[in-house]
């Protein structure tokens, strides 16, 4: 048996965090409350998952009446395809605050399950929905008023190259002048990696720090479930927030047409297959209702447990959570 | 060939790097909000001892380097090669001047340091946190001196050269730390 005084029984999280957290809760649902935005909760297990072949969903199994041999679930990495069912029934305006759980992912910021704050507001567009995001924030962290900042624009500040216009070619000198190694595995065909590679070790660092800051209009191709105005080049309807360099937020002009949704599936399905991840069905509950009709609308997931970093002027992530992974 | 894969990195991990055996000093997880995830690795050349940074794709692997520390006995020199023994089984293994470069100053013989070894090869000798050493040269002592106000070079049996209190003399035994090359106080002969 091992000694218990060489257990690590206690919190990771010092108390001052934990009621921290809690009165963080409490202000987040006045908020909405406030605000007539109506409180749900869907599912953590499910039948399906995303099919981003970047998000890796943990699996278990229900084993009882109505699945005596066994039925394979999901845990939700994201409550968002339950959601978007709710709003096609007519829910109206509705957040949810609850635990997502996602594979492979550990670290300084990362936990593989914490809680994420998702809301929906109909009839709200995207920079509606960056003043909705910002009045919550600065409630609850008190920050200064955000800047809004474009994607290409960040990255020409930052890294000075244009992220629409850049070929593989140029995307790789702009990251070794940078003093960034080529990761042997990244591939020249991965345009998105590329560009992930530079956000992360070049761009993202410098965002939000004198004041929170949104990115938006990004490349079609890193759209997952925004609407992409057409035009020259494209954009992506989605934005993102950034305070001290964390990534904070994620937020859409929803995507509300089905083929185009199925047509999304395939592509990361395509993808997976490629990179020899296992296979995943589309949703075919929210095709459903996507076809039924999704009101206008705009979302935001906004990762809790980060906002509480930033609030607590946390180093890591595990500063704020009673039991991080190393301790269950 | 045994590999290791970004999952496995943590800090004092040893992998092989652009030939060279590298020891693992930081490694951080980072992920944009939709995309690809990266390991940004520290390391440390055991060969060179220069800090080099790597990203790595989430999932890669890498090769791992057979390095492993052994704790060893000085026994002497012949001039060419330093000699080592395991206590335990009297195993003797002879380091070349490049993996004892910055031991050699501290190397007394009898003393226990720890040995890496690369393939079974000395990489580096890294000699006790503090060893007990003679004093061969110095200025004159001020004996009454032991304020500690100031301080003079001394050089030790070695060949170290450490800043030492006024009344230190030739003879001396002192204990001194290796890893600052601070004076620390006498010892008793």
């Amino acid at each position: 048996m091992q000694d218990s005084y060489s257990i690590e029984w206690r919190p990771a999280a010092g108390l001052e965090n934990l009621r921290l957290r809690a009165r963080v809760l409490a202000a987040i649902r006045s908020f909405f409350s406030e605000r007539g935005v109506l409180e749900v909760e869907t599912p953590i297990l499910s039948s399906t998952t995303v099919t981003d072949p970047h998000l890796h969903s943990f699996t278990t199994c229900y084993t009882g009446p109505g699945a005596p041999q066994g039925r394979t679930l999901c845990l939700q990495t994201s409550p968002e395809f339950a959601m978007k069912r709710l709003l096609a029934a007519g829910s109206g305006p509705i957040y949810q605050l609850g635990k997502v759980f996602r594979n492979e992912e550990a670290g300084r910021r990362h936990n593989p399950e914490f809680t994420l704050l998702e809301w929906y507001l109909p009839g709200f567009d995207l920079a509606a929905l960056m003043s909705e995001v910002e009045a919550l924030v600065s409630l609850l962290i008190g920050a200064p008023r955000a800047e809004r900042l474009s994607y290409a624009d960040a990255f020409v500040r930052h890294a000075g190259i244009n992220p629409h216009a850049a070929t593989v070619a140029e995307l790789k000198h702009c990251a070794l002048i940078q003093n960034i190694s080529e990761p042997q595995g990244l591939d020249d065909s991965d345009r998105d990696g590329w560009l992930d590679l530079l956000l992360t070790h070049v761009v993202e660092p410098q965002l939000g720090i004198e004041r929170p800051t949104f990115i938006f209009d990004y490349p079609p191709s890193q759209a997952a479930l925004a609407r992409v105005r057409p035009g020259n080049p494209a954009l992506a309807e989605r934005f993102e927030l950034y305070i001290n360099g964390i990534e904070l937020a994620n937020g859409y002009h929803e995507l509300g047409d089905a083929s185009e949704q199925r047509r999304r599936f395939d592509v990361d399905r395509a993808k997976r297959r490629v990179a020899g991840l296992s296979d995943i069905l589309p949703d075919e509950r929210l095709l459903a209702a996507l076809q039924h009709g999704l009101p206008d609308c705009c979302g935001v997931a906004l990762g809790v447990d980060r906002l509480l970093m930033i609030a607590a002027k946390a180093q890591a992530i595990d500063e704020v959570l009673a039991f991080p992974v190393c301790r269950v | 060939m045994a590999t290791y894969s970004t999952n496995e990195f943590k800090s004092g991990l040893k992998i092989m790097m652009d030939n060279d055996p590298c020891s693992i000093l930081e490694n951080e997880f980072v992920k944009p909000g939709k995309g690809q995830a990266f390991s940004r690795v520290k390391f440390r050349n055991l060969k060179t001892g220069r800090v080099i940074e790597r990203t790595f794709k989430s999932g890669d692997t890498v090769e791992a380097a057979d390095v492993v520390d052994v704790e060893m006995q000085y026994l002497y020199s012949d001039g060419q090669h330093w000699h080592f023994m395991v206590p335990e089984t009297f195993e003797q293994i002879a380091a070349d001047a490049p993996a004892v470069e910055d031991a050699i100053k501290w190397l007394k013989e009898q003393d226990v340091c720890v040995v890496t070894l690369w393939n079974g090869v000395p990489l580096s000798v890294m000699p006790p946190n503090t060893v007990t050493l003679k004093v061969v040269d110095t200025d004159p002592g001020l004996r009454g001196d032991t304020s500690g106000g100031g301080t003079k070079p001394a050089t030790l049996e070695t060949g170290a050269v450490v800043r030492v209190p006024l009344f230190v003399e030739i003879g001396d035994l002192l204990k001194v730390n290796t890893r600052t090359g601070e004076y620390l106080s006498r010892a008793k002969a």
